[in-house]
């Protein structure tokens, strides 16, 4: 009783929080996607060894988001973020035809991990700009997302220098977990 | 004993009652709630850092778990709690597993713009978890970091490039001149204020969360100096140059005033490395002494003292430095500070070891020390006082130290042990009250280490003083009674078998050897059964010999296979007068490396095998030599050399005879031609120089002799960077008669500098390889020199032929044929009495004494002085026994010469020879007549 009450409250008053955990293969723009979210400005990045978390302010709600480093060496350690986890932002390259089976692969068996299955996915399909890039929809056949059982899932085509598309898939975020909880 | 349980239950209490590992592990929830609550997560992580200072250990999987938890407290910026992080992940990165994972978030925080107060710590957490790879990726930060004008970043970045070094010394050499920068940076105290990022911080502080008070502390240590000096120097510490260079820098002038060290922290470490230098080069003592003495003027009590330290430790400092170094720490014992009048009465003790005399003159000082509550400080003055005062004094001090024995720890009972032990030797009259002494702290508790000493020093005892062995025997019976060591027991079983024979009524001792039988273990009885074997054939008493029978016989039913075998052997030997001479009573032993090569030379060649392995061609040792030649620091080390210098480290030994043996003969074994020559007999120990050593051309000569031929080896240098000699060729000329047929020459085609010294080879057939043959050679160096083109690198096609003169060969008797080996004189003279045997007497009329005489016989034979009579106790008549073995199976021969003395004459030798063959004896007489 007294945890709806606050629950109440904190959707009435205060700010709501919401977990995010970002991962995706190596280079696909996960650091450039968070500091354009938390700065509004296009950083210089390094491959990132271990991670980056920041807060991003969006429509009175507190995404924290943790942005996780993609390399193969670190890919094993992304389990350990997966605790408390309300939505997953995956992040593609659609320009890089040549690993797409590589991503589906490390998607699926994320998603298999039992801490994970209340998440929210939402698929990043950045890197729009590029001519050669693939299309939401077809990323989405490639992925394979429609096979997934139980799964709240959006697909959001991005470009994370010019910003377009990234608040739609916040929005896409917050709609769905006030529903959800 | 009691005072360690008593300890370890606090220690637990406490635990319990802060916290322990499985309540923390639990708690550490905390990290993943949201949102994170800073002063929860603060103190666990608090807890975490305190339970592993205590030495609580996480298992791999705990630290992981643990570390991934602190990750997690990244989302938050508060910054005490970032800081508390970066200590918990510091401690746990040694046995967490992929602590790669917080690499990108240091990074950030250590970004030259952040103006977070942890930068610091991100920077010291950051060398904990990178591996050497990265170091390379974070040269750019790094470099920056060492010269910020913060000192706590400043510090952070010099000390992390420190622990970086091992791992990644190519990328943190290239931070040298950073390095160099922050060790003289100027004041820092404008800091605080005025600076731009200065005012950040103040800024940062306020505007943050409110528990965040740590504002960085501007410091006017200068401690940046003492981290920058010791990654200088670990930087340059394999050049020399570099090091001297930079002391010299640092240490600004005569007076050291002007410095640029400002730390006296960092002043005693520079005083460290410029003692380590002259240690090294003693050619800089002198400017490095001026330096020291200026140091012992400085205003810091620290720096004083390492000055003074510094100086009584170097060799050979001249007086006056030492005095002043002295009276320095003279002063300090005056000094109502602890800490100051310890380091300066340790320093006086290690002192008073080599120079006794001039620490004397702080004995007023040290007097009164003797009742300072500290018992540190009371026992190194009392020890000290022992070493410079009187013997008069030398009672009422044992007395005191009596006193306060039991209220120190064993570390300074071995202090004290050993002073008593130097003492013994200088006032032997004072035995009786030392050894009530030892014998008395002998009973008390105490460890391995104080109760070694203690044996050590009774032994030293029975060793050197003669009148007080009996009773230092049976303190020592007693102590094996009750000694829970048994490796000292041992020690003591085998010194009452060497020396209980020989007392008065050893039978007394017997009992207490059979008690070790019947009450120890394996290892102690089985020492026991051969200290029992001992008497059984040193003592002359039928009686005796009788009961030590029937001790023995008891033991062959023993459980341990080693105590039955030694009391079998013991038995079997006790009636046959012949092995005792051999197993028991033989007073030499093999040298132990010349055997080892030659069973190693034995093992190697197939062919060999076929006949077993002679071992009469071994030298051997006196057992005294044997002594010398194991390190064990004996007593002469306590009394002459202070202990620190045990831990310097020292010189490899030089090569033994025996090793160069082995190494010469593994270089002609891959020499094909002196394949079918056989085994090596013999090597000269040291190669003969035949030119001078400032010529264009040296030359040494090593003479190899086979069981049929004889070869010389000539090891030529070519000294001339712009000459190439080609065919170089020794060509021999035997003066006389020699016996001996030239085989061949192995000429080398080429020789530079750089490729120096080259080898030739000259072989000689033995005609008569039954004697010895003996010669001289006229040596003449044959090549053809060419010039050097400088530009291309290239010979000349053209060049002369030259040859050039060297000294004389010769193949001698001594050293070529005989080598030393030990043998007892007495009783082997006697056993070749029958054989072969040879006397002449010569006028050695040249020869100026006796001492003369001995000195060029011995170096002419090469052959081993018994028994001390290498030195004449008179100077008008001495005999001198020699004893050596001639190689190729020549065997023993010993040498007897009666020398007579008069100022008209000179002096007249009567030589007699003793051997196995009849060559053997003409060699020897052919040596000195010839």
């Amino acid at each position: 009783m007294g945890l709806s009450i606050s629950k109440l409250f904190e959707s009435l008053l205060g700010k709501k929080e919401m977990r995010i955990l970002m991962v995706g293969l190596d280079a696909a723009g996960k650091t450039t996607i968070l500091y354009k979210l938390k700065l509004g400005e296009i950083v210089t990045t390094i491959p990132t060894i271990g991670f980056n978390v920041e807060t991003v302010e969006f429509q009175n709600i507190s995404f924290t988001v943790w942005d996780v480093g993609g390399q193969d060496k670190i890919r094993p350690l992304w389990r350990h973020y997966f605790q408390n986890t309300q939505g997953i932002i995956y992040v593609i390259d659609s320009n890089d035809r040549e690993r797409v089976s590589e991503a589906r692969e490390e998607l699926h068996r994320m998603l298999n991990e039992d801490e994970l299955r209340d998440a929210l996915l939402l698929v990043f399909a950045n890197k729009q700009d590029l001519p050669n890039a693939q299309s939401a929809a077809e990323l989405t056949d490639k992925l394979g997302l429609h096979s997934l059982n139980n799964r709240t899932w959006y697909i959001q085509a991005t470009c994370a220098t010019s910003g377009d598309g990234l608040y739609e898939g916040l929005k896409w975020l917050k709609e769905n977990v006030t529903k959800k909880h | 004993m009691s005072r360690a349980v008593l300890k370890k239950d606090d220690e637990t209490g406490f635990n319990s009652f802060y916290h322990n590992k499985s309540t923390v592990l639990q708690e550490a929830r905390v990290f993943n709630e949201s949102p994170i609550s800073p002063r929860r997560c603060r103190a666990l992580l608090s807890q975490i850092v305190y339970l592993l200072y205590v030495g609580e250990t996480f298992s791999t999987q705990e630290a992981t778990t643990l570390f991934f938890g602190t990750t997690k407290l990244f989302q938050h910026k508060d910054s005490a709690l970032r800081q508390a992080v970066y200590l918990a992940i510091k401690e746990l990165a040694t046995t967490a597993e992929d602590v790669i994972m917080v690499t990108s978030s240091i990074m950030k925080d250590m970004q030259p713009n952040s103006e977070v107060i942890y930068r610091p710590n991100a920077i010291r957490a950051l060398c904990r978890i990178i591996d050497p790879s990265m170091a390379q990726g974070v040269e750019r930060f790094f470099k920056a970091a060492i010269v910020d004008r913060n000192p706590s970043i400043s510090s952070a970045a010099l000390v992390s490039s420190y622990h970086l070094f091992p791992a990644a010394k190519d990328v943190v050499k290239r931070w040298a001149n950073e390095a160099q920068e922050a060790v003289n940076a100027k004041s820092t105290s404008s800091f605080f204020g005025s600076g731009s990022s200065g005012s950040g911080y103040l800024g940062f502080g306020a505007s943050s969360q409110a528990n965040n008070t740590n504002l960085p502390i501007t410091s006017s240590s200068y401690i940046t100096q003492y981290h920058a000096l010791g990654l200088l120097y670990l930087i340059r510490q394999q050049d020399r140059m570099a090091i001297t260079k930079m002391i010299q820098q640092l240490g600004g002038g005569k007076s050291g005033a002007g410095s640029t060290l400002k730390n006296a922290m960092a002043l005693c470490m520079l005083i460290r490395y410029a003692a380590k230098v002259v240690e090294e080069d003693p050619n800089v003592q002198r400017q490095i002494v001026e330096l020291l003495e200026g140091w012992l003027r400085h205003k810091s009590d620290m720096v004083n003292i390492e000055a003074a330290r510094a100086i009584c430790e170097m060799k050979s400092v001249p007086p006056q430095s030492l005095t002043k170094a002295i009276s320095v720490l003279q002063l300090c014992l005056s000094s109502p500070k602890s800490t100051l009048k310890f380091a300066a009465i340790r320093t006086l003790a290690t002192l008073a070891q080599t120079q006794p005399a001039s620490v004397a003159s702080c004995n007023v000082e040290m007097e009164h020390l003797i009742s300072d509550p500290n018992r540190g400080i009371a026992t190194y003055a009392i020890t000290t006082l022992l070493k410079t005062g009187t013997e008069a004094s030398v009672d009422r001090l044992m007395k005191q130290i009596s006193g306060f024995m039991s209220e120190i720890s064993d570390e300074f009972k071995v202090i004290v042990v050993d002073a008593i032990r130097s003492l013994c030797l200088k006032f032997p009259s004072k035995q009786a009250s030392m050894l009530t002494f030892l014998s008395g702290v002998l009973r008390d508790e105490g460890g391995y280490d104080f109760k070694r000493a203690v044996v050590e020093a009774i032994f030293d005892m029975i060793k050197f003083i003669s009148e007080c062995k009996e009773q230092a025997l049976s303190h020592l019976c007693e102590f094996i009674e009750d000694c829970e060591f048994t490796k000292l027991s041992v020690r003591i079983l085998h010194l009452l078998g060497v020396e209980g024979p020989k007392t008065p009524q050893p039978a007394k001792y017997i009992r207490y050897i059979y008690n070790r039988v019947v009450l120890e273990n394996a290892i102690v009885r089985a020492a026991a059964v051969s200290s029992m074997g001992k008497f059984g054939v040193n003592v002359d008493d039928p009686s005796v010999h009788k009961s030590i029978k029937v001790l023995l016989s008891r033991c062959l039913e023993d459980v341990d296979d080693e105590v039955r075998d030694r009391a079998a052997f013991s038995l079997k030997v006790l009636d046959n007068k012949p092995l005792q001479e051999t197993y028991i009573k033989e007073e030499s032993v093999f040298s132990l490396s010349a055997l080892e090569s030659s069973l190693v030379a034995y093992v190697k060649d197939e062919t060999a095998a076929e006949q077993p392995f002679d071992v009469s061609s071994i030298p051997k040792i006196s057992r005294e030599q044997a002594a010398k030649e194991t390190a064990r620091p004996s007593s002469l080390d306590t009394i002459g050399i202070p202990s620190s210098s045990n831990s310097r480290t020292v010189s490899p030994a030089p090569q033994t005879a025996a090793e160069t043996q082995s190494a010469y003969a593994q270089q002609l074994a891959e020499v094909p031609e002196f394949a079918d020559y056989g085994p090596v007999l013999n090597s000269s120990s040291k190669p003969a120089q035949l030119t001078e050593s400032e010529t264009e051309y040296q030359v040494s000569c090593v003479k190899h002799i086979f069981k049929e031929h004889v070869v010389f080896q000539f090891n030529v240098s070519n000294t001339m960077p712009d000459t190439v000699l080609e065919q170089v060729s020794v060509i021999m000329q035997p003066q006389a008669e020699s016996g001996l047929t030239e085989d061949f020459i192995m000429p080398l085609p080429s020789l530079m500098q750089s490729t120096s010294p080259g080898i030739v080879y000259v072989s000689f057939t033995r005609d008569t390889p039954e004697e010895y043959a003996l010669a001289s050679f006229q040596c003449i160096l044959k090549f053809i020199s060419k010039e050097v083109d400088p530009v291309s690198g290239e010979p000349e096609e053209e060049g002369y032929e030259d040859e050039y003169q060297l000294e004389e060969v010769e193949l001698a008797s001594g050293g070529d044929y005989i080598i030393p080996t030990y043998a007892s004189f007495a009783s082997e003279w006697d056993r070749l009495r029958s054989g072969p045997h040879a006397t002449e007497t010569f006028a050695l009329s040249a020869m100026e004494s006796i001492k003369a005489a001995c000195t060029s016989i011995v170096e002419i034979l090469n052959m081993e002085p018994l028994g001390g009579s290498e030195n004449p106790t008179s100077t008008s008549v001495h005999t001198l026994q020699l004893s050596g073995l001639v190689i190729g199976g020549g065997g023993k021969v010993l040498v007897r010469c009666r020398m007579s003395f008069a100022s008209s004459t000179g002096v007249t030798l009567e030589l007699a020879v003793r051997a196995e063959k009849q060559e053997s004896c003409n060699l020897v007489i052919a040596a000195i007549g010839g």
